[in-house]
């Protein structure tokens, strides 16, 4: 149903600034994300990318430039942007002392869902990630893993064509941080695009295509290949390292 | 924006919100113990200090405990209104306030939900403290409950804006306790909940009662007093009808993504 509503392009970005004062923290940044494709952003600490999905969330506005989900503009039509998409944030967003479904049914009715329809899809997302055994248990008492997998079922009840998870992986172990992203990466086949913000270059090397941004600007983007080729390197992690100047650690 | 999912989500916000409150088993008892220290107690101390003439809504000498009941009520509504605005400062630390920015539903409706919420919570903690009054045997009219409903909604809500228009402003919680010396003491203080106004004047107090009759809460408290009685304050309703146009709009204004909280905090936590 999504598609039909998206068509192939789920993100596009034309050369979006923002700056914080005189502080420029994007300058000129253009992206397209399609259906299915795992595009990863990577880049080190301060290079732009929180700047940017709040950008992306319409927490605020670009000073210029045109952001567009599923061909919605995110700041004439934040409504139904925002309505294409789901978004696990960086820092954690869970009401610890509610169960696992109240969460969940929380997030359901303000996206709009019946309870029918809620409950059919908080069973769905919560098989998904694996976790129907702890629907009922209060946030507070799962693993930090689990918790994370909490807010990915919840990113999806709405059945989002657009996921952008901001550096979803920071704090977990790596057991949690692999099946965190081996679950993302198994959405392209629904058809989900997903926008992974990252600083850890082994996430990316997986990805479809690999956006690397630094002071705010896109300094390459292709396939973890093409640019580990481009930059003459061995590994992506040493393209990244040439490319960002050693910033990587 | 679709009626029934606006509903859905204000159903969700005002459902966590009482959850919240219910949770959190002492809040009601110190919402109550407040005005009720300044009925049972500040009140008997004060009650042949402070001689109450006759003067509209009340059409003989009142009890001081009584004279002080609707002030106490503006006081649980004032003191409500502000906890609901810590706990939008504090959903913003804990990033709670994005999943709700980021619902697709116009801000203003969002905003809203979370004022209807507060407001409900407010309006439950004055009846309760309404009802202890009564026990203490403060006599308020059984129909002054009723006619006083829809005042109490109303200056609750004001309240409860002026509550989110200071959370737009107040970036931490650390600095909240500063701003509840700076907005509820004053509030309180320099209005008619205490003592009626002509005492200001007769003390020849000019420049506190000039800001007396300038505080919405003095006219939430006076538009309070008279429905208890069943009479209309239409000078005092409009102002705070007005005040809580004004607040909400201009609260809509510091939560708008050009201009707001957002951008002048630094991107809220990010990066």
């Amino acid at each position: 149903m999504t598609d039909v509503e998206c068509g192939p392009l789920r993100l596009k970005l034309e050369h979006v600034h923002k700056s914080y004062g005189t502080r420029p923290a994007l300058c000129g940044v253009s992206l397209k994300l399609a259906r299915g494709e795992f595009v990863a952003l990577l880049g080190p600490n301060g290079a732009g990318k929180s700047t940017l999905f709040q950008l992306l969330t319409g927490l605020f506005n670009a000073d210029a430039g045109r952001i567009e989900v599923c061909g919605h503009d995110i700041r004439s039509n934040p409504v139904a942007a925002l309505a294409h998409l789901g978004v696990v944030f960086q820092q954690p967003t869970l009401d610890p002392d509610l169960s696992v479904a109240a969460n969940l049914r929380f997030h359901a009715r303000l996206h709009g869902l019946g309870r029918a329809r809620a409950a059919a899809r908080i069973a769905t997302v919560l098989a998904g990630v694996g976790l129907t055994s702890r629907v009922g248990d209060p946030v507070r008492e799962l693993s930090g893993g689990n918790r994370r997998k909490v807010e990915l079922a919840r990113a999806l009840v709405h059945e989002p064509a657009l996921l952008l998870m901001d550096e979803a992986t920071v704090g977990l172990d790596p057991a949690s941080r692999r099946q965190l992203l081996d679950e993302v990466l198994a959405l392209r086949a629904s058809g989900v695009g997903v926008l992974w913000a990252t600083h850890l270059v082994d996430e990316a090397e997986e990805a479809d295509r690999v956006i690397v941004l630094h002071q705010g600007r896109v300094l390459a983007h292709g396939t973890p290949r093409a640019l580990t080729e481009a930059a003459g390197a061995a590994t992506l992690a040493d393209a990244f390292l040439a490319m960002t100047g050693g910033v990587y650690a | 924006m679709k009626p029934q999912h606006a509903m859905l989500a204000l159903q969700a916000v005002v459902s966590r919100e009482i959850a919240k409150f219910v949770r959190q088993g002492g809040r009601l008892a110190s919402a109550l113990v407040r005005p009720l220290l300044w009925l049972v107690v500040f009140a008997a101390g004060f009650q042949n200090v402070f001689g109450v003439s006759i003067i509209p809504p009340y059409d003989s000498y009142i009890p001081y405990q009584e004279y002080i009941v609707p002030g106490l009520l503006g006081m649980v509504l004032l003191f409500n209104g502000m906890q609901s605005s810590l706990a939008m400062v504090y959903d913003r630390e804990v990033g709670v306030m994005r999943l709700l920015l980021t619902a697709p539903l116009p801000r203003a409706w969002l905003l809203f939900a979370k004022l209807v919420a507060g407001t409900l919570l407010s309006v439950l903690q004055a009846y309760v403290f309404l009802a202890c009054a009564a026990l203490f045997d403060v006599d308020v009219p059984l129909s002054g409950w009723l006619y006083a409903l829809p005042v109490v909604v109303l200056a609750g809500m004001m309240l409860g804006a002026l509550g989110l228009l200071l959370s737009v402003q107040v970036r931490q919680l650390e600095n909240f306790a500063g701003t509840m010396n700076f907005v509820i003491f004053p509030m309180f203080f320099i209005s008619p909940a205490l003592y009626p106004l002509w005492k200001l004047e007769e003390s020849g107090a000019a420049a506190v009662h000039f800001l007396a009759t300038w505080n919405p809460f003095t006219h939430a408290v006076e538009a309070i007093r008279f429905a208890l009685y069943g009479q209309l304050a239409p000078q005092s309703l409009t102002i705070v009808a007005v005040c809580l146009v004004v607040f909400f709009m201009l609260a809509l204004q510091g939560y708008d993504p050009q201009r707001g909280m957002m951008k002048r905090s630094g991107g809220a936590g990010g990066n």
